[in-house]
């Protein structure tokens, strides 16, 4: 398995993260080393393994479906970068 | 009591004293604040909150005053940035929260300052926890106390807890609150000669604090004893409905099970840690750990954990990949700083390619790679089968066996530069210390020397799930056989 440039920029764009065209080479094989590494795992047979997704078996807890708390619109977008009459301001996504 | 004297106390010697009046909450914390400013060149504090402390100590004196107050009243530590904390700037040590300031306090620290503890400040880590030196943080790297024979170079104080461990070893702060996803309570205990506790998951809540890798986070604490540890784990723990991972079964007291007797314990020693290239000072602190636990009565079993190898490639697919997801709520909307740009997608990615640091982004990318659409399976799924077959290697290793014993790192500190180049050699510091993550299982790292260049070495006891006690127990033992009393000269003054 080879990371090439395309597929670098591909991630960048999954990841949402703005990667400058002079790192996307040595970022590519920086993936590809690390990439390397984890493929070990492919030794290891796992048919008719289980995957592990909690380290804790416990049953799903219920609550009752009810408002307990809230009320806290101001608090919510106290850090917002940019903010309007309590709601999130983003640019503009409908023309 | 002098001035040099009170920063000298352990945290259990400091609620005595408080207790039986030999000193006030406010002289404590006096002392702790002046270190604390003495001790600015490590870098370990990176916002010192010294006028609530003092609000708090005073509080606290009254409290004291009167016979009343909690198992830690009084007491003055230092908190992880990774913990929110009401009111005081929390920022995970990433450009990327600016100066977000929590309108709410994380359960952990909640539960100790109801216990009466005093807010010194917040403690440098590496950014959103991501490494295992302190170099990653936006506010630059924490400076370990401890420094080499040539006592010229500056060392790291391991990672990602860096800044807890430098300020428990530099005697900043009685403790400080730490968090554990791979290794980062354990491995900067180690290099740092402090005592460094990872519970179980589950054990301790992790609501309120900025999250890594769900799964495998777990918040806990670091300092100076074994019993400043239990005192420490006794405040922090217990159950919260606002975590549902958070386990509903009563506290222990974790004190009062120190002082334990070993016989008929038996301590598993796992062939597969003694990896290629192992040092022979690392080999010699294990035998000498071994020794200690024979000579205090336990008996020495053979153990094997056969997937132990598969630790590390398992960790850095499952921990990246629920990081990615994680880290998706940081987009310049609702915390934080912003880069405008021409679009909302436009705006995401100059705002985190800009706010997030180099290893943030590479362990991103990673866990998007791993997630996406044709490599699911054969990484990420395949590392949920692997991390059951090393959760597996544990449960049949118990039964033979109490705990586990381990060396805690491959190496003591070392040079701040000297592995930034080199994430796979930078990840191999966690060799001993993910298996314990992915099983959920809890740790603990104990001074138990030093190297040839003088520096601490720990070793490591791994123990069953919420096995905390015979753990704590496990390890008072192996400090009062090392009877680790070396300190770092102070340079940092």
């Amino acid at each position: 398995m080879s990371v090439d440039d395309k597929t670098v920029h591909r991630i960048a764009r999954l990841a949402r993260i703005a990667v400058p065209e002079e790192e996307i080479a040595s970022l590519g094989t920086e993936l590809n080393t690390i990439i390397g590494f984890i493929e070990q795992l492919s030794e290891v047979n796992t048919d008719d393994i289980l995957p592990m997704t909690a380290v804790v078996e416990t049953e799903i807890k219920r609550r009752e479906d009810a408002v307990t708390d809230g009320g806290y619109v101001h608090d919510v977008t106290a850090n917002a970068p940019a903010s309007d009459d309590d709601y999130f301001a983003v640019p503009k996504v409908v023309e | 009591m002098s001035a040099s004297k009170l920063t000298e106390l352990s945290l259990a010697e400091a609620r005595d004293g408080l207790r039986r009046k030999d000193f006030t909450s406010v002289e404590l914390t006096q002392e702790h604040i002046a270190a604390m400013e003495a001790g600015r060149k490590l870098n370990a504090v990176i916002l010192e909150t010294p006028a609530k402390a003092l609000d708090m100590a005073k509080t606290s004196d009254t409290k004291l005053s009167t016979g009343d107050g909690g198992a830690l009243e009084g007491l003055p530590i230092g908190v992880k940035d990774l913990f929110c904390t009401k009111g005081v700037r929390t920022t995970a040590c990433s450009k990327i929260l600016g100066d977000f300031t929590p309108p709410y306090e994380s359960t952990v620290t909640q539960n100790l300052w109801d216990a009466g503890a005093v807010h010194l400040g917040k403690l440098n880590n590496d950014e959103f926890a991501m490494g295992s030196s302190n170099e990653t943080s936006c506010f630059g790297p924490v400076n370990n106390p401890w420094r080499n024979k040539d006592k010229e170079t500056n060392l790291v104080p391991g990672g990602s807890s860096g800044g807890s461990s430098a300020s428990v070893a530099a005697h900043i702060g009685v403790a400080a609150t730490a968090t554990d996803t791979g290794g980062s309570i354990r491995q900067p205990a180690a290099f740092t000669g402090t005592v460094g506790l990872k519970p179980t998951y589950g054990r301790c809540s992790r609501w309120g604090i900025v999250a890594f890798a769900s799964s495998l986070d777990q918040a806990g604490p670091i300092t100076r004893t074994v019993r400043d540890s239990a005192i420490m784990l006794g405040a922090m723990a217990g159950h919260d409905a606002k975590d549902t991972t958070s386990i509903d079964a009563p506290v222990p007291d974790y004190e009062a099970a120190l002082g334990a007797d070993l016989k008929g314990k038996k301590v598993g020693i796992p062939k597969e840690y003694r990896i290629d290239g192992m040092s022979g000072e690392i080999e010699a602190l294990w035998q000498q750990g071994i020794d200690w636990l024979k000579d205090a009565g336990a008996e020495i079993v053979d153990v094997s954990l056969p997937h132990t190898k598969y630790a590390l490639p398992a960790y850095y697919i499952i921990a990246p990949a629920e990081a990615s997801s994680n880290l998706a709520r940081y987009d310049g909307v609702r915390y934080g700083t912003r880069l405008e740009g021409e679009n909302l997608i436009d705006m995401y990615e100059k705002t985190r390619g800009a706010g997030f640091g180099a290893e943030v982004r590479r362990r991103i990318m990673i866990g998007t790679y791993v997630l996406s659409a044709g490599y699911y399976d054969a990484y990420y799924l395949k590392a949920l089968k692997v991390r059951r077959l090393i959760s597996d290697d544990f449960k049949l290793a118990f039964e033979k066996c109490d705990v586990l014993l381990t060396p805690a790192t491959p190496s003591s500190a070392f040079a701040i530069g000297e592995n930034l180049d080199d994430p796979l050699a930078m990840y191999m510091n966690d060799v001993f210390t993910v298996t314990v993550n992915l099983a959920g299982l809890p740790g603990i790292s104990v001074p138990a020397g030093l190297d040839a260049q003088g520096l601490p070495l720990g070793l490591q006891l791994i123990g069953q799930p919420f096995g905390e006690e015979a753990l704590l127990g496990m390890a008072e033992k192996i400090e009062q056989a090392a009877g680790f009393d070396a300190r770092p000269d102070v340079w940092w003054e």
